[in-house]
């Protein structure tokens, strides 16, 4: 295939918990389960370990798109700190509308340690959503990127 | 001996931080004895020629505000930059963008429509701004502006920062006695690169306001609320800023009944300052649900311009520089 014919393969930045998610790839990978090579996964000890900043951080640093993956609510090892995950997915989304990202480059996947077919299942789905975005080209240092929709008009 | 020279200089910036300056009162005497102003566009009379037939690093020091909104402020950042022993990014616009940042939510495009076609605009022949026109007498240049305003150290070497919208004045105090004194033999500076001027902790630690865990189930705009005068203002659904702000302004606003809007930039440590605001808010939604959460997310209006308000310039996302130096 020549370099115009071949497919968009975007780059995901996966950080998944170390009790639920990270187990469910694992079992993914013993099961020999194939998925999308595309995501790169991050073990963090609790989806709550994830600072906003390390999403803001992918993306500017190249990364296509973003997913965040931890235990089903309820089952947090840390009891509740999954919530504050979803919560601050919800946030992120929106500030991340605002500065220009499709809110469909920010996935929240929740996936028990028994779920790797689930985790499989979900990634090759979220890479073709993200393919189907086309790639992101964030910013080169003061480069302009026109921001639509990101300012809304004031009205008098 | 001839005295250690003094520089000051306003790029994309309002001019508060030269009033903030002025606001010493009678400090600025000192500043005079210690120090012969040689550059000071508010101030004084110069010229840019004065500055570039300077002997490189003859300004001992140099306080500059404002972002690089277009290539006349980069053209005088660098200059001053060559000519400065001390360059100091002075204020939240050189330091992080400021107000004038904002415009990074937006092509050059929509911002020069809003200035020159918009309501409060009169200009019925849709007339704009040429960087370089030819008169009868010859070619007239105006500067031409950055796709993406930029900060002082996305453009050259800064020694120090200095935050602030503008920086207190007492803290201005502060900082020239160091300097004084360390140009006296009886201080040091500190290390090349450090926040002067300011705390290395948030505005919360500064702020009086009684704590207690907090649960919010709504936010609200403070103007439209009774807020009460001694509990935590984020307590109360009130957007405060003050978790990931600098502390520094011994919690001004937030002591005067309103929110910290977060001029004196990101604490210590703060990679991204909207991002550290995004962990702060959203873990203390007291929602596990998420139409409810999302509904609640409904009373910040403007989360990006909440977050961002003075950090845009300096944010991952809106200037790779910060970016690529992690």
């Amino acid at each position: 295939m020549t370099e115009e014919t071949k497919p968009f393969e975007p780059v995901i930045i996966g950080f998944t918990c170390n009790w639920c998610s990270y187990r469910a790839a694992d079992m993914a990978g013993i099961a020999r389960m194939k998925y999308a090579p595309n995501v790169r996964l991050i073990r963090l000890m609790c989806s709550g370990r994830l600072d906003p900043t390390f999403v803001f951080k992918a993306i500017a640093g190249g990364a296509d798109a973003v997913l965040v993956s931890g235990c089903h609510p309820g089952d947090c090892h840390y009891s509740t700190q999954n919530y504050k995950a979803m919560r601050r997915y919800h946030l992120m989304k929106r500030v991340l509308t605002q500065m220009g990202v499709e809110p469909g480059r920010l996935k929240l996947l929740w996936a028990s340690a028994a779920e790797g077919q689930i985790f499989a299942n979900e990634i090759n789905k979220f890479v073709e959503e993200v393919r189907a975005l086309g790639p992101l080209n964030w910013n080169q240092a003061g480069a302009e990127i026109p921001v639509e929709g990101a300012v809304e008009e004031v009205k008098v | 001996m001839s005295k250690p020279k003094f520089a000051m200089y306003w790029a994309a910036s309002c001019g508060g931080c030269e009033i903030a300056v002025l606001n010493i009162h009678e400090k600025i005497l000192d500043v005079d004895a210690a120090f012969d102003v040689v550059f000071w566009p508010v101030a004084m009379d110069a010229k840019y020629k004065d500055v570039e037939a300077m002997q490189d690093g003859e300004i001992t020091l140099c306080l500059f505000n404002g972002g690089m909104r277009n290539d006349e402020n980069e053209h005088i950042a660098k200059l001053l930059r060559k000519k400065s022993k001390i360059m100091v990014s002075f204020g939240s616009c050189a330091c992080e963008g400021c107000i004038p940042g904002l415009a990074n939510f937006s092509s050059i495009k929509d911002m020069v429509d809003t200035a020159f076609t918009t309501i409060t605009t009169d200009n019925p022949d849709n007339i704009r701004p040429q960087a370089s026109y030819t008169m009868p007498e010859g070619i007239i240049t105006i500067p031409t502006l950055n796709p993406m305003l930029k900060t002082l150290d996305q453009v050259v070497d800064v020694d120090y920062y200095m935050p602030g919208c503008p920086p207190e004045s007492h803290q201005i105090a502060a900082v020239v006695d160091l300097v004084i004194a360390a140009l006296n033999g009886k201080a040091e500076l500190p290390p090349k690169g450090s926040t002067i001027g300011a705390g290395d902790s948030t505005v919360c630690d500064e702020c009086p306001r009684k704590r207690h865990e907090k649960s919010i189930k709504a936010f609200g705009r403070i103007q439209l609320m009774h807020a009460d005068p001694e509990l935590c203002l984020l307590e109360q659904g009130i957007p405060c800023n003050g978790p990931a702000t600098r502390s520094g302004c011994n919690a001004r606003c937030p002591i005067a009944g309103a929110q910290c809007i977060g001029c004196y930039g990101p604490a210590e440590g703060v990679v991204d300052y909207g991002a550290r605001l995004i962990a702060a808010f959203a873990s203390v939604i007291d929602s596990d649900k998420p139409e409810e959460i999302d509904h609640i997310l409904d009373g910040l209006v403007d989360p990006a311009g909440q977050f961002y308000r003075f950090n845009l310039a300096g944010s991952l996302l809106r200037s790779s520089k910060s970016a690529q130096k992690g």
